[in-house]
């Protein structure tokens, strides 16, 4: 997919960058009247959310219980977040090298020169 | 509203006096009574799957039903044991006759459209929540384990049949007018959840069974508020059906079992 510059990106069922405008409503499959929602959960106290993937729902109150039913049925969480995919701003990949490479070469930000204290979990 | 039937006339705390075995029997038909209403509705469940309007709805509507396999596998393995006939929860399931079976008829009537479904199970589930929110102090520890395991499981269910029922109802001018559609064929058969009989009145001034009669007022309280909100109107009903209990059934019930029983009874005994 070519992203045009500056163009806004949006996280579309966790699977990278997708255009928010620009894209044909009917792409070969079923328009779909309910939003996509993206989905995060929290597997303990402690731990931070983390994103699990997404669904449609008509709204938010429905999202949440849609993702308990997808996404917590063996019981993989304790706390569930929602949001809008629409509302989430995406890196393109396009920028992938800018964003990304300058990082590769920098080792010492790793925190691999410090010695962990025992007892530290989720580090 | 919901009509009156006539009140059996055993009042809860006038105990009768049983021998052991009889309790026995009466805490086993009880059981299977509250596990054969769960067991056909969750067979109603199961008739959603790959057809639900969603492919989130219809992990929910699995999700309900196999809470209420769950509940149904509890109860009938429960009844046969302490009945003593030492029948399985499969004996139970899927070797009796159509007559045997004691679950209201609420739970038998046909998927209908999804706002059927969902008047239905709004209507059980918010029965079913007071039921057991009660029977959780039973005082049969069994009857009670399940009923507060059960009891987080049904909130659950009357919460999505409440959403959904708030949806469809003030929602558009279509969906509101089968919304109202479907609690028109579902509520002739609300009374029949609030009956007892000598059986359960007897269980009940045990302080075992959950008196039905009980059930009536704040079932009926929720589900109109509920309906209310949703902008529909609680049904005008004059003719309430009846029978369940005893086993009569609508001609619902037999296609029903024929499907969830020509397995079992075409290949006993088979295992996975």
């Amino acid at each position: 997919m070519t992203q045009s510059p500056g163009q806004d990106l949006s996280a579309e069922g966790g699977h990278g960058a997708v255009p928010t405008t620009g894209v044909p409503a009917t792409s070969g499959r079923a328009v779909r009247d309910w939003p996509l929602w993206e989905v995060f959960v929290r597997a303990r106290r402690g731990l931070s959310h983390g994103h699990v993937g997404s669904l449609h729902a008509p709204d938010a109150e429905m999202a949440l219980r849609n993702a308990r039913d997808v996404y917590t049925r063996r019981q993989e969480g304790v706390s569930i977040w929602v949001v809008p995919a629409a509302a989430i701003s995406a890196s393109s990949p396009d920028e992938k090298d800018a964003f990304f490479d300058p990082a590769g070469d920098k080792v010492y930000r790793h925190p691999t020169f410090y010695d962990v204290p025992e007892g530290v979990e989720h580090l | 509203m919901i009509g009156s039937k006539p009140a059996e006339l055993s009042p809860s705390g006038q105990a009768i006096t049983w021998s052991d075995s009889d309790k026995s029997v009466a805490v086993g038909a009880y059981a299977l009574r509250l596990g054969d209403d769960a067991l056909v509705l969750a067979h109603r469940m199961a008739e959603w799957i790959a057809s639900a309007p969603e492919l989130e709805e219809d992990v929910a509507l699995a999700n309900i039903g196999l809470d209420l396999l769950g509940q149904a596998r509890m109860l009938l393995t429960y009844a046969g044991e302490v009945d003593g006939t030492g029948r399985s929860e499969d004996d139970l399931a899927y070797f009796r006759d159509e007559r045997e079976f004691v679950n209201c008829q609420l739970v038998e009537l046909p998927n209908g459209d999804f706002a059927v479904t969902m008047a239905r199970m709004l209507v059980f589930a918010a029965y079913q929540y007071e039921l057991y929110d009660r029977l959780c102090s039973s005082s049969d520890e069994t009857l009670a384990a399940v009923a507060a395991k059960a009891v987080k499981e049904v909130a659950y269910h009357r919460d999505h049949a409440t959403r959904w029922v708030l949806r469809l109802g003030d929602g558009t001018a279509e969906s509101q007018q089968r919304m109202q559609a479907a609690l028109d064929v579902v509520w002739p058969y609300v009374s029949e959840l609030f009956e007892g009989n000598e059986l359960v009145h007897g269980l009940v001034g045990g302080g075992i069974a959950v008196d039905p009669a009980e059930l009536r007022d704040p079932t009926t309280d929720y589900l109109t508020t509920v309906i209310e909100q949703a902008t529909l109107t609680v049904p005008d009903t004059s003719v309430w059906h009846t029978g369940g209990r005893r086993g009569i059934h609508t001609e619902a019930l037999g296609y029903l079992l024929a499907e969830m029983q020509h397995l079992a009874r075409t290949h006993p005994g088979a295992p996975w």
